[in-house]
């Protein structure tokens, strides 16, 4: 139960996206399409949950000094290999994505999660920590995806919806990615306050 | 738990040690596949611009003016050959694309293999240049090639008139690289 209540705790309550609003650079930079939003979320879901567990089972061998350093070394390095393997097998998306995959070290939702929750808490509720945040922030970024993609071009995943020439590209072009994130803000929490 | 510089050291080295091990292996695994992949995206990006051939022209690459130039034949015969190039002139900086000639300079066919230009706008340079609406094929062009709205015979892509100049650009470089070829050959 405990485990549910974390992950509910990351995908709505504490969301990384509309509720936080952390990790904000991916959010604008890499939601042009409902795909590239998607893939971004599940690559730092992976990371996410692969530093959170690290840092949990290691924290009582970290000093309280070196403590950043040491959380930074081991979100780089499950970075790397994302990217590294990414590379190997994926070279299509690792196109598409590109320079956001590394930049993924810097996202503070990772040393955010490090830092408040798996420095402190267990291995198995900080695994359920970064599967919360993780899918919550995919959802947002697939949500927000979704919408730049309908509103700009007419497709959802690709799929046509209604033809090209009625979309406004303005929402595929870095504006909309903040007009749409605004109202999808809104909406968000309008819907949490209210339950 | 407490700081000491004893600890600290030790903790961030053992750390850093483990962690060094790991990427190296993961290394070791992925390299390999990694070289692989880039190499049959080039294969393929041959392939696509050229008309059939039977020769490996990845293994008789040449540099000229900055240019990498495949070489294809078929039945020993020259069948032209694919010219990948590079401009940082894109909207959004480089954009590297393979163009393909036959031996009197015709172009067969280009295919961008890097681009970071606007969805929508820009990135459609993958398409427009070989739809035959209007004036926006390059295919079967002999000429050095200008956007209309430089003096061309060319339509760039709506709204995107720098990508389209980069790319119109930079399939020009890559005639002149392929002409200088032909003539040594």
């Amino acid at each position: 139960m405990k485990a549910l209540n974390i992950i509910y705790n990351g995908l709505v309550k504490q969301n990384p996206t509309f509720v936080l609003i952390l990790g904000m650079c991916p959010t604008l930079g890499t939601t042009s399409s409902a795909l590239t939003g998607l893939s971004m979320g599940l690559a730092t879901l992976f990371v996410l949950i692969c530093s959170n567990v690290a840092i949990s089972a290691l924290k009582n061998f970290v000093p309280d000094k070196v403590r950043i350093p040491a959380f930074i070394i081991i979100i780089a390095s499950f970075v790397t290999v994302l990217q590294m393997v990414m590379q190997a097998w994926l070279p299509a998306l690792y196109g598409a994505l590109g320079i956001f995959i590394p930049l993924i070290v810097v996202n503070c939702i990772l040393l955010g999660r490090a830092e408040s929750f798996a420095s402190k808490n267990g291995v198995i509720a900080s695994a359920c920590d970064g599967i919360g945040i993780g899918l919550g922030f995919t959802c947002a970024l697939t949500v927000i995806g979704a919408l730049r993609e309908f509103l700009g071009t007419g497709c959802i995943f690709g799929a046509h919806i209604y033809p090209e020439s009625y979309g406004s590209l303005l929402f595929v072009l870095a504006p909309g990615a903040f007009i749409v994130l605004g109202f999808l803000i809104a909406i968000f929490n309008r819907l949490t306050n209210k339950a | 738990m407490k700081s000491t510089l004893g600890n600290m050291i030790l903790s961030l080295g053992c750390i850093s040690a483990a962690v060094g091990a790991i990427l190296a292996g993961v290394n070791l695994l992925t390299a390999g596949p990694i070289e692989e992949s880039a190499r049959a995206a080039s294969v393929e990006a041959v392939a696509s611009v050229l008309p059939p051939f039977d020769n490996d022209p990845q293994a008789q690459a040449i540099n000229i003016d900055g240019c990498e130039i495949y070489p294809a034949s078929l039945n020993g015969q020259a069948a032209g050959a694919a010219v990948k190039v590079s401009t940082m002139d894109g909207f959004s900086g480089l954009i590297t694309l393979m163009v393909g000639f036959d031996t009197s300079g015709c172009i067969t066919g280009y295919s961008i293999l890097e681009q970071a230009e606007t969805p929508g706008l820009g990135a459609k340079a993958q398409e427009w240049f070989r739809d035959s609406t209007g004036h926006r094929s390059i295919i079967g062009s002999t000429a050095p090639l200008k956007v209309a709205k430089d003096g061309g015979e060319i339509d760039g892509i709506t709204a995107a008139t720098i990508t389209s100049r980069a790319v119109l650009n930079a399939v020009n470089h890559a005639r002149e690289a392929f002409n200088q070829y032909n003539s040594q050959s």
